[in-house]
């Protein structure tokens, strides 16, 4: 099947097989393997991507369903000379170990931060109607969908609260 | 100076920009093949038939192999020659590889794969530990035994004794980076490239497969996504079967399992039962021990043996046990064999001895903490002289089994005699095997945790809350690490390196340790940095290569940064030495008073840049490659005796754990730890912290949310992350305050820091204590909470605190 997508700005047009996942098809078709395949099963982020701005695990996704979709991966945030605030701020804290959960770290919680801001509720938020804050307690919640078997939680989570202040210094 | 500073991790850009590549990132070449396993769906049988027309009929197919296609099977095992790569004749556990598929793409092999048609003639699987023992199934001639005293006399003699039986469960790696492996055949050999920890064992298995001498095969390791342990010897089967398919077919193969088949095929953290039996005076002071570790070694030796060596190695933790029997079994089981996990048995052992300490406490009635304490060993002082003379013994490996580098190379067929107990006269400083422990500071280290983490002002607390509260429990617990740091199979603490200067004064850098997530290379670029007096930007970390620095030994044991620093240590003071010789016979002066500090080099009155020394060097043709070579000092062990000193220092360190579990639900959380921990004078702070703080999560996973679970034909049904739940981002606990104890080793490591990979593990027996606390803290009875405590396991230990009479609908 042909499909057209756009990933990191860029149009590949793919012939794939329609079992092919957006997973897949990023990494071996596209040839971007900056996001990783940690379980194929939906359950462990590694593969997570945003697609038109939201984020998703890209295991779980057939290719096909996407034609036509802006898919933004880890190599389309920034670069080791132009790095995005969340991966200046992983790089700041220290926010991994071997490294391997990192991509999908870094665009699952760019992703999530825009929720926070759009308000959306989570588990552990005081309220349903906002505004919600990206507190420690918000993050961890937020952020449990991307295991880190290395444990290295604590500089995620400080990663993420830095680039979340910056952003706040910002506006 | 950059030793002892927290740079980031060596290829941090690289990491946050997705640009840093994993054996399954690398570009392959045009016509590479996938490879993927047909396995096992019993877990013991004799294969009847095995038919394999449709899977060699799939789409895509290009060659199918099983046992029949080989005269001789490539072997797997790090040990006892004992795995085939397919399966021979019989099968020993699900998920056993019978036959490989090679395809044009990783799907097609894995579809193709789940064509094969396999008939068994089934037997009755070995699955438990009653199974073994009833069946005698077992490594080794018989039990383990090494003792010091008489135990049962001690116990006999005192005025209390304490007993009881514990289950403690396996745990799977779960590196978030499958095993894979690419192999490129050449004209007269192979390239392989592994997600390995021990890239010689590698080597060594391929060209063994191969029928090649081991220079006709390199291994290449650039980094792994997590290892563990996981991938010291759980790589074999991938390589040598890419390496065995590749030279069939004259194409690169690559082969990568997907997270289930990892899981069912791979092998795991041992599990144990622990039996004891202690006799205390009535502060608790132990005065005697019987321990006895009933250990699930899976379906082949491996890493077995050593591994339960460590565990009995452990099993005083940090306590002087003055009369002490410690028995091991090492039962064969038709599971996925288990292999090395960080801490290597260590863990195992340890808890058990945590839990006798427990168990103490609860039925004296008196502080667990007080009772600790009151069985440490002797605080080592300040002005005590080093260690005494240690004669170095010959490292003993013989028979056919010339595996040298792995840790299971000790293994020999039918194995050695069971041991006898033997009987020395022991200060109190002296471990069940014989090793003087000199360096113990967890006296010092308690203190200064039990006030910075404010214990007793909380644990009072907590017992007050906890007679308010009928529901909701909390429970509170300190527990010690001492953790001994080497190889015990001696030959091994050694470790090469290979250091360039090129003529513009850029370095590069090669050393035998591999890369997982550890910051292995920072510490030693940072230490290379040192020596040479320029920043790291000049240096560079090549990838791992068997081609460049040989018999190098698995990153393992929390080795890493202690032997491969010390190799790179003596390689650049090496060149060091030539340049300042150069230098100085050029400018005058003496080459020993050359200094060598913020990319200058100082000689006499002059001052020359790093550049401009190298450049001069060169041109004075003086080489500017060198090689460096580290053993370490003082170790000796005679684990057929168990006797020696087998671990050059030890790690300290203590941590506190708090929790409140649900007494309804069984569910809990953990509300806050404190750790601090003894990292000698630091090589790096921030990968140290990380090392601590990762390490704690990972082993309070172990103990309370990691469970495997087999079914009654052997079958593990929790092979992927949906039933297999590690510790996620909110799992952490809420209150996390990690300290380091920085006091320089008493031994000369690289720059007298400690080896920090495994001993935080262990920190997380505390959570599991803690655990314990609060399920005590529901009724008058020990809990005797077992591992991995789930909440289901918390419900029944609850309901064991409570006793009979007060079970359930009494207490509302
Ligand atoms: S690889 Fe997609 S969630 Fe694990
Ligand atoms: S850094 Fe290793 S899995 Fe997260």
């Amino acid at each position: 099947m042909h499909v057209t997508l756009t990933i990191n700005d860029t149009k590949h047009s793919l012939d794939l097989d329609p079992r092919t996942t957006l997973l897949d098809a990023i990494r071996s078709h596209a040839g971007l393997t900056g996001t990783k395949k940690g379980c194929d099963h939906g359950q462990c982020g590694a593969c997570t991507v945003m697609v038109n701005g939201r984020r998703i695990n890209s295991c779980l996704s057939l290719a096909v369903m996407h034609d036509g979709d802006a898919v933004t991966t880890i190599e389309g945030l920034g670069t080791p000379e132009a790095l995005s605030p969340l991966q200046a701020a992983f790089l700041e804290t220290d926010g991994f170990q071997c490294g391997y959960c990192t991509p999908g770290q870094i665009c699952s919680a760019t992703a999530m931060l825009e929720e926070i801001r759009a308000g959306w509720p989570s588990h552990v938020s005081e309220t349903l109607d906002g505004p919600a804050l990206p507190t420690e307690a918000e993050i961890a919640e937020r952020m449990s969908g991307n295991l880190c078997r290395c444990s290295a939680y604590p500089n995620i989570v400080a990663a993420i609260r830095l680039a979340a202040a910056e952003r706040e210094d910002a506006a | 100076m950059s030793v002892s500073s927290s740079l980031p991790h060596e290829s941090a850009g690289l990491h946050v920009t997705g640009q840093a590549r994993y054996v399954d990132d690398l570009p392959v070449p045009a016509g590479c093949l996938h490879l993927a396993f047909g396995m096992s769906s019993v877990a013991r049988g004799m294969i009847t038939a095995i038919d394999l027309e449709a899977v060699r009929a799939a789409p895509g197919v290009v060659a199918v192999y099983s046992a029949a296609d080989f005269a001789v099977m490539p072997d797997c095992s790090p040990s006892l020659h004992d795995e085939p790569l397919l399966a021979v004749g019989e099968v020993h556990y699900l998920g056993q590889p019978v036959f490989v598929v090679v395809a044009e793409s990783h799907l097609a092999a894995r579809r193709a794969a789940r064509l094969g048609r396999i008939s068994y003639d089934e037997r009755p699987a070995i699955l438990t530990v009653e199974d073994a023992l009833a069946a005698g199934s077992r490594f080794e001639g018989g039990p383990v035994i090494w003792a010091r005293g008489d135990a049962a006399e001690a116990i006999a003699g005192a005025e209390r004794v304490v007993e009881g039986s514990f289950e403690i469960g396996g745990q799977e790696h779960f590196y978030l980076e499958g095993q894979a492996a690419l192999v490129l055949p050449q004209e007269d050999g192979a390239v392989v490239y592994s997600s390995t920890q021990h890239p010689t064992e590698i080597q060594h298995k391929v060209a063994e497969a191969l029928d090649l001498p081991m220079h006709a095969v390199r291994v290449e390791m650039r980094r792994m996504g997590g290892g563990f342990g996981g991938k010291e010897s759980q790589g074999n089967a991938l390589a040598v079967a890419c390496a065995v398919a590749a030279a069939r077919t004259g194409l690169p193969c690559k082969m990568r399992y997907d997270r289930d088949d990892d899981m069912m095929i791979t092998g795991k953290r041992h599990d144990f039962r622990i039996r004891y039996r202690a006799g205390v005076d009535t502060d608790g002071r132990v005065l005697g021990l019987e321990v006895t570790h009933l250990v699930r070694c899976g379906w082949s030796m491996d890493l077995s043996l050593p591994v339960a060596d460590r565990a009995m190695l452990h099993a005083d933790n940090a306590y002087w046990l003055p009369a002490v029997r410690i028995e091991s079994h090492r039962l064969r089981t038709n599971t996925q064999s288990a292999t090395a996990f960080r801490g290597f048995g260590g863990p195992q052992g340890m808890i058990g001895v945590e839990r006798v300490m427990d168990h103490v406490a609860h039925t004296l009635g008196l502080n667990p903490l007080a009772v600790r304490r009151a069985n440490y060993y002797p605080e080592a002082s300040e002005a005590e002289a080093g260690p005494g003379e240690v004669t170095q013994d010959e490292p003993e490996v013989t028979g056919a089994d010339r595996d040298l580098t792995s840790r299971g190379a000790v293994a020999e067929a039918g194995g050695p005699a069971p041991r006898t107990p033997r009987d020395i006269s022991a200060s109190k400083k002296t471990t069940p095997y014989g090793m003087e422990v000199e360096d113990f500071i967890l006296h010092g280290l308690t203190e200064e945790l039990q006030k910075s983490s404010n214990f007793a002002a909380r644990q009072a607390a907590i017992s007050e809350w906890n007679s308010t509260n009928a529901i909701l429990k909390k429970g509170i617990a300190l527990t010690p690490v001492k953790f001994g740091i080497s190889f015990t199979l001696t030959h091994l603490n050694q470790a090469g390196a290979l250091v360039h200067v090129y003529q513009d004064g850029s370095v590069q850098l090669n050393h035998g340790g591999t890369e997982m997530g550890q910051g292995l290379h920072r510490k030693v670029a940072q230490v290379a940095a040192a020596a040479f007096g320029i920043d790291d930007g000049r240096i560079r970390i090549t990838a791992t290569d068997t081609g460049k620095v040989p018999n190098t030994s698995a990153t393992a044991a929390s080795s890493g940064a202690d032997l491969n620093g010390m190799a790179v240590k003596a390689a650049c003071d090496t060149l060091r030495g030539r340049i300042a010789a150069f230098v100085a016979e050029k400018h005058g002066g003496t080459a020993a008073e050359v200094h060598f500090a913020g990319g200058k080099v100082f000689v006499g009155t002059e001052e020359l840049t790093w550049e401009q020394a190298v450049a001069a060097t060169y041109q004075g043709r003086v080489s500017l490659s060198a090689t460096g070579f580290y053993a370490t000092p003082k170790i000796t062990w005679d684990r057929v005796k168990g006797q020696g000193r087998p671990f050059f220092y030890f790690a300290y360190g203590a941590s506190v754990s708090e929790v409140v579990i649900d007494t309804l639900t069984g569910e809990y959380r953990i509300l806050r730890a404190d750790i601090l921990h003894d990292c000698g004078t630091s090589l790096n702070p921030a990968l140290d912290l990380g090392q601590i703080e990762g390490g704690y999560v990972q082993g309070a996973g172990w103990l309370t949310t990691e469970e495997l679970v087999w079914d009654a034909k052997g079958r593990l049904r929790t092979h992927a992350p949906s039933t297999y739940k590690i510790p996620a981002c909110s799992d952490r606990p809420g209150q996390f305050n990690v300290g380091l104890w920085q006091h320089p080793n008493r031994e000369e490591t690289i720059h007298r820091s400690k080896a920090v990979g495994e001993p935080p593990f262990m920190h997380g027996i505390s959570a599991f204590l803690a655990l314990s606390a609060a399920c005590a803290a529901c009724g008058p009875h020990y809990p005797a909470l077992d591992a991995p405590a789930t909440p289901e396991r918390v419900l029944a230990a609850v309901a064991r605190a409570r006793g009979p009479k007060t079970a359930c609908n009494d207490e509302l």
